[in-house]
């Protein structure tokens, strides 16, 4: 199971860096999306892999770190409205610009790069 | 410690919030009422960071331990003197700041006040910690409450500026998250006190890990604080915004470097065992490098606000030159030129404003304009700002940069300290009068009846600048406190100790 999540985050993250890297806003939209889940999977798995187990402490002998998953649920509420702000940002620069280029190229002809 | 002394040290951070919920509740209330709110919560702030800087000052670590929970199992907030002294900064900047925008740029978009007080409660927060991911949070509250405040009273330009920042920011974010993670999975602890406890013990397998997890710690860092080669988003965005944002925004890159110094103190600090200097070897030649680029930058800037924001790059050069000489002298110059620096750019910044709406259409750019209402006035401040700017005697700046010359003489950074700073502050002179002269004395009459100065739009500034000159005659004292705090920091054991108690 290890591997597969490490490959998700892997995969997820390479995603996310091409992505964010294109010139368009709403592909790096996506990327810094992708980017997000990438890094919340890091973090859960941060309090290491573990199946059927509570993240609580009781009278049963295994349990599993809740800290993680605590802080996963902030940096997910984080993002999500980062992300909100972000589209909304792009809608409108989309609108000042009229096109969707992050630099903000507007050429009478065509449409830029 | 009894009553209300015991919150003392989250008060900072809990009157903005309040100020901010009360304000968005009230935000169809008069603008009187609005602005009368946010300015009193304002200034409260300076009378609190004095309280705490006056309890920090005897070497005392208030831990406040946020609902009562023990470190490291709760969150704490930490007022130690380093924490007092970029509150103080922070509360003294933030007033003047708010002064000018009630200038009129309050109202040229909505709830400017309720995001100003989000932005202090980042701010504040961010300085006060004691915990990792918390850190990170008031990173994202402080971020949040800017990129809304870059963008207020839109424009094409400052919507261009502020998805760049937007943008290399959450990626910031991103990196700040995984270093965080790593840390985390292989401590189990996220306090920075444990943390460092922690670190030291480090076993050779985790090496590489905890070794990654601090770079790209500051990696985060250095990008919050527009180190080379991560400055390049910081020019468009602080020339773009309106004047009093850019003016708060001058803390902005300090939060980087204070974090910085904070790290690297507490977690990877000498005492560090396994990862002891792990950042030392890459703070210097980039912060020398930011400093040459910063000024370059400034003597190619075409509008003085640009021009401003090329300077601050060069002053977080000189401020990290100045943490990465590791002493306890080196470091204090960085504490006493930190408040200095933040007060005379945001003044310039302020100054800026005034001088781009008196020429009239030709605003800040450098090209020969008309002769501006009130002229002496706006060029006599030009030149005190560009004095503390540059730092020549006789102002605090001129203080910072000697307390760091004297400071960089036992290193083997020696040459290298010397000369770009030396170097730096001749291309700053030489920028600045270049573009006094252009703005101030090359100008023709065209005739057009232009506004005249008013006292609210230049008066917020000429205090920042007496504020310099405060620094400058009570540099004794104020010196002596920068020195005790550099001496505090490189003890990381007291602060484990405040924190932690018996629990090591």
């Amino acid at each position: 199971m290890e591997a597969l999540i490490a490959l998700i985050i892997g995969v997820l993250t390479a995603c996310g860096v091409f992505l964010a890297l294109r010139g368009q806003t709403f592909p790096v939209v996506l990327g810094l999306t992708f980017l997000s889940y990438a890094v919340n999977l890091f973090l859960f798995t941060m309090g290491r892999l573990a199946i059927g187990v509570p993240p609580v402490i009781s009278d049963a002998a295994a349990y599993t770190d809740p800290l993680p998953q605590a802080l996963v649920l902030t940096a997910i509420v984080i993002s999500f409205g980062m992300t909100a702000f972000v589209i909304v940002l792009a809608l409108k620069a989309r609108a000042e610009f009229g096109n969707d280029h992050v630099d903000g190229l507007h050429t009478d002809e065509g449409t830029p790069r | 410690m009894n009553g209300l002394t015991a919150h003392l040290p989250i008060l900072p951070v809990l009157l903005p919030l309040v100020a901010g919920i009360v304000l968005l509740a009230l935000r169809n209330a008069p603008l009187a009422l609005q602005r009368g709110i946010s300015l009193v919560a304002t200034a409260a702030l300076i009378p609190l960071a004095l309280v705490l800087l006056a309890s920090a000052a005897d070497g005392t670590q208030l831990v406040y331990k946020l609902g009562n929970w023990d470190a490291p199992f709760g969150i704490v907030l930490v007022a130690d003197r380093l924490a007092a002294w970029m509150l103080t900064t922070t509360a003294l900047l933030a007033l003047f700041a708010l002064l000018h925008a009630l200038r009129g740029d309050d109202v040229k978009g909505r709830h400017f006040h309720v995001l100003y007080q989000l932005q202090l409660f980042g701010l504040n927060g961010a300085f006060l910690t004691g915990d990792l991911f918390n850190l990170f949070v008031f990173f994202e509250i402080l971020l949040l409450a800017s990129y809304a405040l870059l963008l207020h009273g839109g424009g094409r330009l400052r919507v261009k500026a502020g998805l760049h920042f937007v943008v290399i920011n959450l990626v910031g974010s991103t990196l700040f998250l995984f270093a965080v993670g790593t840390l985390y999975g292989v401590t189990g602890t996220l306090n920075m006190a444990d943390l460092a406890v922690k670190l030291v013990h480090t076993a050779p397998d985790n090496l590489a890990l905890v070794e990654t997890a601090g770079l790209l710690l500051f990696g985060v860092f250095a990008l919050k604080a527009a180190l080379l080669p991560l400055h390049l988003w910081l020019p468009a965005a602080y020339a773009h915004t309106s004047a009093p944002v850019a003016a708060l925004f001058a803390i902005m890159t300090k939060v980087g470097a204070y974090s910085i110094l904070r790290v690297s103190s507490l977690m990877f600090g000498a005492d560090g065992g396994a990862v002891a200097n792990l950042l030392a070897g890459w703070l210097m030649p980039l912060a020398l490098a930011t400093l040459v680029a910063g000024m370059l930058g400034a003597v190619a800037a075409t509008a003085l606000r640009q021009q401003i924001s090329y300077l601050v790059v060069a002053s977080v050069g000189t401020l990290l030159a100045a943490f990465a000489l590791g002493s306890v002298d080196g470091i204090a110059a960085g504490l006493y030129y930190l408040p200095h620096t933040t007060l005379a750019t945001a003044a310039c910044f302020l100054l800026a404003d005034p001088i781009a709406r008196a020429r009239g259409e030709y605003g800040d750019r450098f090209e020969p304009g008309p002769t501006m209402p009130g002229a002496p006035l706006l060029g006599a401040l030009f030149f005190a700002a560009a004095i503390a700017m540059t730092g020549l005697p006789p102002l605090s700046g001129f203080l910072g940069k000697f307390m760091l010359l004297r400071a960089a003489l036992e290193s083997p950074w020696l040459v290298w300290v010397w000369a770009a700073v030396l170097s730096t502050g001749l291309v700053g002179v030489i920028a600045l009068a270049r573009s006094g002269s252009l703005l101030f004395y090359r100008t023709h009459s065209t005739g057009k009846a232009l506004p005249a100065l008013r006292m609210a739009e230049w008066l917020p500034a000429a205090a920042l600048l007496l504020l310099g000159l405060g620094m400058t005659i009570w540099a004794g004292p104020l010196a002596h406190y920068a020195n005790a705090t550099a001496a505090q920091l490189l003890e990381p054991q007291g602060y484990i100790d405040a924190v932690l108690g018996d629990r090591q």
